[in-house]
């Protein structure tokens, strides 16, 4: 099966790794159709906010006043004040820290043990590959949320353990497709010659493997953000991750339950920010994964 | 005349012949499949066991906190002598297999009440709200499919690619209580909250089955062009079949292969939007029950919780599989070795 495969796979590869047509860097912007380009400004924008969070803020986010509480929005709170008086136009930028850095950091994980793995497996072959792949089999055969619900269990409450929860239940997808294109490329001529040339092995994944994945995995790391945006939030808003008085979007729509049919615009507001968050992260990967890899166009989604 | 009887007579048994054999290679490869399932769950066991033992916590703290013992050591010891804990791992867990095959998942640290009956007491609230999201998701995911790749890059795939696209980014909890507020208070046509016949089922499933319905609809537009492309299409509407006949028995059914392995990934989707869900709309299922296990650390439940999601996911993907290959004449006929 696995001759075939690689023969495929190596075939597919060589293909479609290297892009259909090489522009400069200004080609995606040129090429993208308007929707990419609204979701480029939009990614770009919330990736602003969230790095520059604390600073930018209109007001202290978890600054309590309770004589201010429940406000609609006015001039000075643009989106009103929750039911602690906090202003929620606040809360909300301080939450795209938390929800952007934490599924930036579930993803870094996740790319780094899927590569690592994925990358042994493909690479030495044999036994370890086998280990490997049968242990990312298990892995595989647990639901997403199950498996994350699982891992809280046994690391305990906590937005730490819920990106090391979303890393275990995601690495074994990117472990797999490291493993596939590394096969297809690990009897090629320019590897033996980088080997011959007294390269170690690890020298030799890194400099010639490593990039030919790259493609790849970027575009299944952007379509599959928002997908772990909206775990991670869903394992918070469940009292989970981040503990109540941090703003995180998730917490927040957690928070807002109590006064969801009185007040609905507190559960309103974050939720948007998650939804048009999640949707300018998925628009940005189609269009990435039409421009990197034409070969990935079947729907994407497990 | 006779010779031709013959002849007739002659494919009819070969017909006959080949029914059979296929039958009988169904079976073989039910069988197969059903002989897998024990090593699956027996991979998963082990795999949730090393983990709930390898954790950073100490059941037997977790143990006396929640039977409110003070955690002296004398009654550490104690409680790990009484929870086996002392013993080498691969006796503890032969210990468990031994038990979890009679059905016996331990005790709640918490209500000292065995584990498996209370979760298969809630787990039929969840397994229902979990099917009829399936249903939905069949139900409206096939025509947006079908219609979307009748009018390829037409008004109605846009249409199509906009409610998959915003269905792919909307928080399911998010979509739930929109929902509620939409339908239960302004408009007041379906109840809030309960389970109380299937008023009460629609709006819960409906949230779920949102972002799994957009998924499926794009999947099947993209294997209906894909089998569109296909030369036994071609050659079926030159021979003048109707286009709504070609794209019946030829397009569909060939694109639906996709879809139905799809299926099974997304019941796994299904079932943790349920677990999510369920606490917005009071819905009695096991979420709740393994969510308060995992804020307690209740071990047996969280263990037996996961084991039996896990079951019932891998079940499910079997009784795909064996769709798809009685679906599949290419699966069906290849078990037969060369035809």
């Amino acid at each position: 099966m696995s001759s075939l495969d690689a023969e495929l796979a190596g075939d597919l590869a060589s293909h479609d790794l290297i892009p259909p047509h090489a522009h400069g860097r200004r080609g995606f912007w040129r090429e993208a159709r308007w929707p990419a380009r609204i979701a480029a400004l939009v990614v770009g924008a919330l990736a602003l906010i969230a790095l520059l969070g604390a600073w930018i803020t209109p007001h202290d986010p978890d600054a309590v006043d309770l004589a201010i509480r429940l406000q609609p929005a006015d001039a000075a709170h643009w989106l009103g004040t929750d039911h602690l008086g906090r202003d929620i136009l606040s809360r909300l930028m301080a939450g795209a820290t938390m929800s952007l850095g934490s599924v930036a950091l579930a993803m870094a994980l996740i790319l780094t043990a899927g590569v690592i793995l994925g990358g042994t497996a493909g690479f030495a072959g044999g036994r370890v590959d086998q280990m490997i792949m049968r242990v990312a089999d298990v892995f595989l055969t647990f639901p997403t949320i199950v498996m994350a619900l699982f891992m809280v269990g046994v690391l305990g409450v906590g937005l730490t353990n819920v990106i090391i929860a979303i890393a275990v239940t995601h690495w074994a997808w990117y472990a797999r497709m490291v493993r596939g294109i590394v096969l297809s490329l690990r009897r090629r001529d320019f590897i033996a010659a980088s080997r011959l040339a007294g390269a170690s092995p690890t020298q030799t994944f890194i400099r010639h493997l490593l990039p030919a994945t790259m493609a790849q995995l970027l575009v299944l790391a952007t379509l599959d953000i928002g997908h772990i945006m909206l775990h991670v939030s869903g394992l918070s808003f469940l009292g989970l991750g981040v503990s109540a008085p941090t703003a995180e979007w998730g917490v927040m729509i957690a928070d807002a339950r109590e006064y969801v049919w009185t007040e609905p615009l507190l559960m309103f507001w974050p939720g948007l920010a998650l939804f048009i968050s999640v949707m300018a992260l998925n628009t940005l990967g189609d269009a990435l994964r039409d421009r990197l890899d034409p070969s990935l166009r079947a729907e994407h989604g497990h | 005349m006779s010779a031709l009887a013959a002849k007739n007579r002659d494919t009819e048994d070969l017909n006959v012949r080949a029914r059979r054999r296929r039958d009988w290679t169904m079976a073989g490869f039910i069988v197969r499949r059903l002989l897998l399932l024990p090593v699956m769950l027996l991979a998963a066991s082990v795999v949730i066991f090393l983990m709930l033992r390898l954790g950073p916590s100490d059941p037997a703290l977790d143990y006396l906190r929640l039977s409110r013992v003070p955690p002296t050591p004398q009654a550490l010891d104690e409680a790990r002598r009484a929870l086996g804990l002392d013993l080498p791992l691969i006796t503890q867990y032969a210990d468990w297999l031994w038990k979890a095959l009679r059905l016996d998942f331990g005790q709640s640290y918490v209500t000292s009440r065995p584990v498996l009956p209370d979760l298969l007491h809630y787990l039929p609230a969840t397994l229902q709200l979990a099917g009829a999201a399936l249903v939905i998701t069949l139900a409206i995911s096939a025509p947006l499919g079908v219609w979307a790749a009748r009018y390829r890059n037409g008004l109605p795939d846009q249409i199509v690619r906009l409610i998959a696209a915003i269905g792919v980014s909307m928080p399911n909890f998010w979509l739930g209580f929109l929902l509620a507020l939409l339908f239960a208070v302004h408009l007041g046509w379906l109840p809030a909250m309960g389970r109380d016949g299937w008023r009460t089922l629609i709006m819960p499933a409906a949230a779920i089955s949102f972002m799994t319905l957009s998924i499926n609809a794009r999947l099947l537009r993209a294997s209906m062009l894909e089998a569109a492309g296909q030369r036994h299409v071609t050659w079926a509407r030159l021979r003048g079949l109707s286009p709504r006949a070609v794209e019946r028995s030829h397009v569909l059914r060939n694109a639906l292969l996709p879809v139905i392995t799809a299926t099974g990934m997304y019941v796994g989707e299904l079932i943790g939007g349920a677990l999510v869900i369920e606490s917005i709309f009071g819905w009695p299922g096991v979420g709740r029950y393994a969510v308060s296990a995992i804020f307690n650390r209740d071990y047996p439940v969280i263990q037996c919780f996961t084991l039996l999601m896990v079951a019932i996911f891998v079940i499910c993907n079997l009784i795909v599989d064996i769709i798809y290959a009685w679906a599949d004449p290419r699966v069906r006929l290849a078990a037969e070795g060369a035809p």
